[in-house]
């Protein structure tokens, strides 16, 4: 005998249930209000309080914000148009963005001269565009490659000859990496590729390109870096090292990931050593020490030792990051790639940098943004950027004492950028997202 | 006798390709590996000839994987000689990609790219080791995923398929480099019930068309029907191999009789 029910066990459903609609209090807005803002009394206590709180502060800075003086010529005048109006509160003074904002983009670039640092931007834009989106047509890679030689002899002028010298260099490590490899071997066509363009540049590319000059003069007026500043000296330092120090930092990755023991060590000590040590340090070793080192003839451009040390810098942060990407790849990604027969540098170009890559880009864009905010440090070797221009344009008599108006210009442009940088690296993430893992 | 495995068991063999020749595959010479200090491979001497199915048994720990991890150089060994299709396995490292693109290799987790779709894992290799234009290669996967019961998944990422599915991807991959030896280790052990079989399935019409293979596996019913050899290894050394028949009705050595009283017993 079975100690259960034979009618309790036996169950056949006749027809299935069909969907339903959830009941009125459990969808929309009623539901998400109820959840989120009231679901206790004291929860609707902090919601009431938050409330006022946010109408406290937007309550003294909406007026202060929107009813700001655009149209004055000097702080004074800007209080003056304020007494008049029978205001009796504070407004900001937005005159000194109207009179003064050429100089806090251009710093104190000649203003017939503006066309050429926005033509770079533009170039700059269309050169960057195709590596931020796989759908546009490759060929504009051709202006990615060009457009560093281009955006410099726009910004800098001089001979046009200069800068296709130095590019020739470029021409001649590839030609070496691309037909040398039978006669050198591949470890040989690599290091002929870095030796021979920089015997060239240091020994050839300078008299060549005089050489072109007198034969064939084309240039454009010299601008000198003094002349930089504001967010045109922003933008340089920070995308030239941005766009530099992202494949100087995956080569130090991979060099710390290394069984070669010297790639591995210098690897390492060289990414301690640049992290271990604030920017700031760097930058007055840019600006001051690196003259001591070097012969008196050489003399470095100021902007090119800053370009070079906050990339140094930037990279070794890079190469943390990346460095994490790479060991969180399951080391079966590794063997798989090896069990194909890729060589190393086809199993990292393939398969483990773009998933470890994608992996970092969180980490890689805040370095970035990091990175492009701390190019305002450049202000206390005495380059003008838009911090050090602020200063300036206090000094004249006319704006001497004005400070919210200009820094919020600042930080707008500041997030402007940084906010931008990191939409398109959320939006390259679920873009990447294949659903693995 | 109790049947094992009641995978892959109602699939009937057809043995007429399966023709073991004089020819040397794989030639392991006196090999010893250790992992640190520990000895894991011990005096290993075999030699596959073209054409032979081995499985290779034995309990975990007893290094039957790091045996054939060797075979393709994804682990060192210290000491003796492998030599692979003629070529002996030394640190030179064109050698080693060379033997790599020879020999075939599956994986127990299946170790598929997960950023590259179906047909792009598969072409990856041939496009960029073998130098076969992209259309070639392309054609060549087709007719190998054609050949795992899957072409219909070609554009999808290994992350939306199952399990067995992503194993027969995994076989479709290696089968493209159009190796002469394939070497398979656990292939089965990652997965479901059902899914086993599907795998067993497409190893089995693998070995039908004479392909050299080295199983490491657990699948005693697939030894059975395939294997022309089984290997059995405890404590980094072999320690018995015979034709599939006595060594399953007559194991020799006491530490095989125990093992497959315990796979075989439940």
């Amino acid at each position: 005998m079975s100690d259960t029910h034979a009618q309790s066990v036996q169950f056949v459903r006749g027809t299935m249930i069909p969907e339903q609609d959830p009941p009125i209090t459990e969808k929309g807005a009623l539901k998400w209000m109820r959840e989120n803002l009231f679901s206790s009394w004291l929860n609707a206590i902090l919601t009431v309080l938050s409330l006022y709180v946010i109408y406290w502060v937007l309550a003294h800075i909406l007026p202060w914000t929107v009813g700001g003086i655009w149209d004055a010529e000097s702080l004074s005048q800007c209080r003056d148009i304020r007494d008049a109006s029978g205001i009796d509160y504070n407004v900001a003074c937005w005159a000194v963005i109207t009179d003064r904002w050429h100089q806090l983009l251009f710093g104190f670039y000649p203003s017939e001269l503006y066309w050429r640092p926005i033509l770079a931007l533009i170039i700059f834009g269309a050169a960057i565009a195709p590596i931020l989106f796989e759908t546009l047509p490759r060929k504009m890679l051709i202006v990615s490659i060009a457009a560093p030689f281009l955006a410099y002899w726009l910004l800098w002028g001089g001979s046009v000859w200069g800068p296709i010298a130095v590019a020739f260099g470029f021409g001649i490590g590839w030609a070496i990496v691309t037909y040398g490899e039978s006669l050198l071997g591949a470890l040989g066509a690599i290091i002929g590729a870095i030796v021979v363009p920089v015997l060239y540049w240091l020994f050839l590319a300078g008299p060549v390109g005089a050489a072109l000059q007198a034969t064939l003069p084309i240039g454009i007026a010299q601008i000198g870096s003094n002349q930089f500043g504001g967010f045109m000296l922003a933008i340089i330092i920070g995308v030239s090292a941005i766009v530099l120090s992202l494949p100087l930092g995956i080569l130090l990755a991979l060099g710390r990931q290394s069984d070669l023991f010297i790639i591995n060590k210098c690897s390492v000590i060289f990414i301690e050593v640049i992290r271990g040590v604030p920017l700031i340090v760097w930058l007055f070793t840019a600006s001051l020490l690196l003259n001591y080192f070097l012969p008196p003839e050489v003399s470095f451009d100021l902007m090119l030792r800053v370009i070079i040390m906050v990339t140094l810098f930037a990279s070794a942060y890079i190469a943390e990051v990346v460095r994490g990407g790479l060991a969180a790849l399951p080391r079966g990604q590794y063997e798989g790639a090896d069990s194909l027969g890729l060589d190393y540098w086809q199993a990292m170009r393939l398969i483990i940098l773009p998933q470890a890559l994608k992996i970092s880009i969180p980490g890689i864009v805040s370095t970035f943004i990091g990175l492009f905010k701390d190019t305002t440090l450049v202000v206390f070797i005495g380059l003008l950027d838009p911090i050090g221009l602020s200063q300036a344009i206090r000094a004249d008599s006319a704006w001497n004492g004005i400070y919210w108006e200009l820094f919020i210009f600042i930080g707008l442009c500041f997030f402007i950028f940084c906010f931008s940088m990191s939409q398109y690296s959320q939006w390259l993430e679920r873009k990447l997202n294949t659903g693995h893992r | 006798m109790t049947e094992t495995s009641p995978y892959a068991t109602d699939h009937v063999v057809d043995r007429s390709h399966m023709k073991v020749s004089d020819e040397v595959a794989i030639e392991i010479n006196n090999m010893n590996k250790w992992f640190g200090t520990f000895h894991v491979l011990r005096d290993i001497d075999l030699t596959v000839y073209r054409g032979e199915r081995i499985v290779i048994c034995g309990p975990s720990g007893s290094g039957k994987s790091t045996l054939i991890r060797c075979v393709n150089a994804l682990e060192e060994h210290q000491q003796g000689k492998i030599v692979v299709d003629g070529t002996e396995l030394s640190n030179d490292l064109k050698n080693i990609d060379k033997i790599r693109s020879e020999v075939g290799m599956c994986f127990q987790h299946f170790n598929l790219f997960p950023h590259l779709t179906i047909l792009e894992n598969c072409t990856l290799a041939p496009i960029w080791v073998r130098k076969t234009p992209k259309r070639e290669a392309e054609e060549t996967a087709m007719h190998f995923l054609k050949k795992v019961k899957i072409p219909e998944q070609a554009d999808k990422y290994p992350g939306q398929l199952s399990g067995g599915q992503q194993q027969r991807v995994a076989i479709a991959r290696s089968l493209c480099m159009r190796p002469r030896i394939m070497l398979f280790d656990e292939p089965t052990s990652a997965l479901d019930p059902e899914m086993i079989k599907e795998v067993l399935d497409t190893m089995i019409e693998l070995a039908e068309e004479g392909m050299t293979m080295l199983c490491v596996t657990h699948e005693m019913g697939f030894a059975r029907q395939v294997a022309n050899r089984v290997i059995f290894m405890d404590a980094g050394q072999i320690v018995e191999q015979n034709e599939p028949e006595p060594f399953f009705t007559n194991p020799q050595s006491e530490r095989t009789k125990l093992f497959l009283s315990q796979i075989l017993g439940h």
